[in-house]
């Protein structure tokens, strides 16, 4: 089960997981990246300190999104992550390719960094 | 055969008898008419008579009772024809009479009595014929009560002849109670018309013809034997007479009767055989949309069969089926598709709620509505949606010339038929699913074997190294790949893999996967280039969202060292047998397919390190790591370097027989959720 959260803070969409996310739920993931990105928000905040487990299709959804991100000058940090998600992370090696933070405030610093 | 012969047999005693009949009569007849003492018994006429009808009894009831083919139409017209020809007869022997006029012959008695006779052996042949044809008719739809009150009558009716058979005193008494018990059944019996209501118009019409020809005939006959007998009694008292016939007078008046009724009930029963037949069309149309729902048919028939249908059971001018559903269709009958469009457009500029629009869940009858569109010959219209799982799919509407032209039985009837369609297209959806489900079973099986083939059953070995290597899938189709190649005789190339997803698209990547392994592992580049090329080879057939996570080994036996590049794949555990420790290679890496540009290159890089006798090093996928046991805890990492710890001396195969049996212990569970393998390498 996962749960998807969105608030803004300070011009940035907080995207906030809660739960797992697996191969079905991976769609609600993308759906919720995507409508941020269809509301033009160039600050994506990723808050993954209650997700519980990521899967293969949950990591691809992130990784799907790194090309356009680049394209479209979109800045998109994950904070909070767990020492087991972060390890799923690193070995796949996204953790090279995407910007993750120890917390929220370290998160907001380096968002606002990539920004300029 | 044997019914055959019987029936022969019956017809050649009757035969016989009747001709001792008219033999034993005639000497009677002669020995009183010249006052002599007879020399057979006057009985001896009686008993032949009797004998003869038994005959015929048994005759017919052999011949027609069990004559399954026999419908209706056809027992009356037997009866019709056994008449026709005893009356034909009869009236040509009139003639004869006729003829000869007041000749002695003509007077003579036992001539008359021999007229007499054959009258009587035609009449009783036509009586027994319409008694065992009635019969079939009253028993038509039988009940146990009935069955046995026809017992009683026909055993009855057949213990009488006994009465008659012999020169047993005449009692009045008996013999009038006789003939008003069995009057009083047959009257009864003659209550069971069910059969009539299965007549069509025209059986009706042809069966009222037959039935009163058949009355004719009785009338007849009856008169002829009546008027003959009483001329033979004034010469003579004893002849077989059949005036005192309990039997014979019994069944007179049973097959007169009945055949009375019969015709009363089908001529009263002339005006309400269309409403009969229009039930009847409607069961049998009823059928045909519940029973629509075949293999060979399509939603299309179950429409145009609803439209037929609704159209012949209300009598419409026209009718349309609107289908709003997945694609916009409109099925016509007797009216243009322009027309209709035109009345969809009148009704919606009057705002008509409820008739045409997708909210409607009501028939409706909106007839006032059209009253007032110019240009159009309907005058009715009728619409019915069509519901489908709770949802609205159709319309079906039907239109009359007449105004006012549908009735409430209508309605209910259209009602009954659309329902059933959309439970018909419902049933339809379902089987059309089970068969894509069963479809996309098949192609799963198909890819499950296809990957299996695609895993090598025989792998590399040599002197320096030994290989063992196990995968096992889940229930779906995964996309676990391992492989070794011998590229020189001191280089050997590994390589495990994980396709991200399952089912058919990741046993396809990962036959892509194992081509790309054998082409390009073959020229012995360096890892870090394998990693580079096969990303730049797989990006372009790697949908959104997925990647392949490997790693790619070098192994040279003659200098003994690897050199491996990881491409975002589970780090390997390794054990060193020279300082005695188990741990995991800790190197960077990005798995195939996440970056789409040549940028990958400055992600993917070969490391190197040299192997002693003794060191093992476990390659795995991350359905080991991350298998659950029943409290949600995942395997890990910790597990699996403990059980390396613990069997490092063990040969590759006894290890990972050993990582094997605990993944499974450990999961407590029998089936997969997720694709388990590993590649353990032990090192001599």
């Amino acid at each position: 089960m996962i749960h998807i959260k969105r608030l803004q803070e300070d011009g940035a969409d907080v995207i906030a997981i809660i739960g797992e996310i697996d191969a079905s739920s991976s769609i609600e993931l993308d759906l919720a990246i995507a409508k941020s990105v269809g509301e033009g928000y160039e600050k994506i905040l990723v808050d993954c300190s209650a997700l519980e487990y990521i899967s293969s299709a949950g990591l691809g959804v992130f990784m799907s999104y790194i090309d356009e991100f680049k394209d479209k000058k979109i800045a998109m940090v994950l904070f909070g992550m767990s020492d087991k998600v972060a390890n799923t992370f690193q070995i796949l090696g996204l953790d090279e390719l995407l910007h993750i933070a120890k917390d929220k405030l370290e998160a907001k610093a380096m968002i606002n960094e990539l920004q300029i | 055969m044997r019914a055959k012969a019987m029936i022969r047999l019956l017809f050649m005693m009757g035969a016989i008898t009747w001709l001792g009949l008219v033999f034993t009569d005639i000497v009677v007849l002669l020995s009183t008419k010249i006052s002599m003492e007879p020399d057979i018994p006057v009985w001896l006429p009686k008993l032949l008579l009797n004998l003869f009808i038994l005959s015929l009894f048994y005759y017919y009831k052999f011949k027609i009772e069990h004559d399954e083919v026999l419908n209706f139409v056809d027992l009356l017209w037997r009866v019709f024809a056994t008449g026709l020809i005893a009356t034909v007869i009869s009236l040509a022997l009139r003639l004869v009479s006729y003829l000869l006029g007041n000749t002695k012959l003509a007077n003579d008695v036992v001539y008359i009595d021999l007229i007499y006779l054959i009258n009587i052996g035609l009449m009783i042949s036509f009586l027994l014929m319409a008694f065992t044809a009635w019969k079939r008719l009253i028993l038509y739809q039988k009940s146990k009560w009935l069955l046995r009150f026809w017992a009683f009558f026909e055993y009855g009716l057949l213990i009488s002849l006994l009465y008659n058979s012999f020169n047993f005193p005449r009692i009045e008494g008996l013999y009038i109670a006789l003939l008003v018990t069995f009057l009083l059944t047959g009257l009864v019996l003659s209550g069971n018309m069910k059969w009539v209501a299965y007549l069509n118009f025209r059986q009706k019409w042809t069966g009222l013809l037959l039935l009163l020809l058949t009355i004719f005939y009785l009338l007849y006959g009856f008169y002829t034997s009546s008027s003959y007998a009483s001329i033979i009694s004034a010469a003579s008292p004893y002849f077989a007479d059949y005036r005192d016939h309990v039997f014979i007078l019994s069944l007179i008046s049973f097959v007169t009767i009945y055949s009375v009724f019969s015709f009363l009930v089908i001529l009263f029963n002339l005006p309400t055989t269309s409403v009969f037949e229009q039930k009847l069309e409607e069961v049998v149309n009823f059928q045909r949309i519940s029973q629509s729902i075949q293999t060979e048919q399509s939603e299309e028939s179950v429409y145009n069969i609803l439209l037929e249908t609704s159209v012949s059971s209300v009598f419409a001018d026209a009718a349309w089926l609107e289908i709003t559903s997945s694609e916009k269709k409109l099925y016509t009958y007797n009216i243009t598709e322009k027309e209709a469009a035109d009345i969809i457009e009148h009704l919606n500029k009057h705002q008509v709620r409820g008739i045409l629009d997708q909210g409607s869940d009501k028939t409706r009858n909106l007839s006032r509505y059209l009253s007032t569109l110019k240009n159009s010959r309907f005058r009715s219209i009728l619409a019915f949606p069509i519901y489908v799982k709770n949802e609205n799919i159709g319309i079906l509407a039907l239109l009359k010339e007449l105004p006012e032209g549908f009735n409430r039985e209508m309605t209910k009837i259209v009602s009954t038929f659309s329902n059933q369609a959309g439970i018909s297209i419902e049933n339809f959806r379902l089987m059309e699913e089970a068969l894509q489900n069963e479809r996309y079973k098949e192609e799963l099986k198909i890819a499950k074997n296809v990957q299996k083939s695609l895993l090598p059953e025989i792998l590399e070995k040599s002197e320096a190294f030994e290989i063992a290597a196990f995968s096992e899938s889940a229930d779906e189709v995964g996309g676990d790949y391992y492989d070794t190649l011998r590229i020189s005789p001191e280089q050997v190339a590994l390589i495990i893999a994980d396709v991200s997803g399952k089912g058919t698209t990741a046993a396809f990547h990962m036959s892509q996967m194992k081509g790309i392994f054998h082409s390009l592992a073959q020229d012995c580049i360096e890892p870090a280039e394998f990693l580079v090329r096969a990303n730049q080879a797989l990006v372009n057939c790697l949908e959104r969202g997925s990647f392949i996570s490997a790693i790619i080994f070098l192994v040279n036996t003659a200098t003994r060292t690897i050199r491996y590049a990881r491409g975002g794949h589970c780090p390997v555990l390794y054990y060193h047998a020279t300082t005695d420790q188990v741990a995991y290679f800790k190197d960077k890496g990005v798995a195939l397919g996440m970056i789409r540009s040549q940028a990958y290159r400055n992600f993917a890089r070969t490391s190197e390190f040299s192997f002693s006798p003794g060191d093992v090093m476990v390659l795995y996928t991350d359905g080991i790591t991350e298998a659950k046991n029943g409290k949600g805890e995942e395997f890990g990492y910790d597990r699996l370097a403990t059980i390396l710890a613990e069997s490092k001396h063990l040969s590759a195969r006894e290890i990972q027989d050993r990582i094997i049996s605990t993944l499974y212990s450990f999961s407590e569970s029998e089936s997969l959720d997720d694709d388990y393998t590993t590649m353990v390498v032990k090192f001599n």
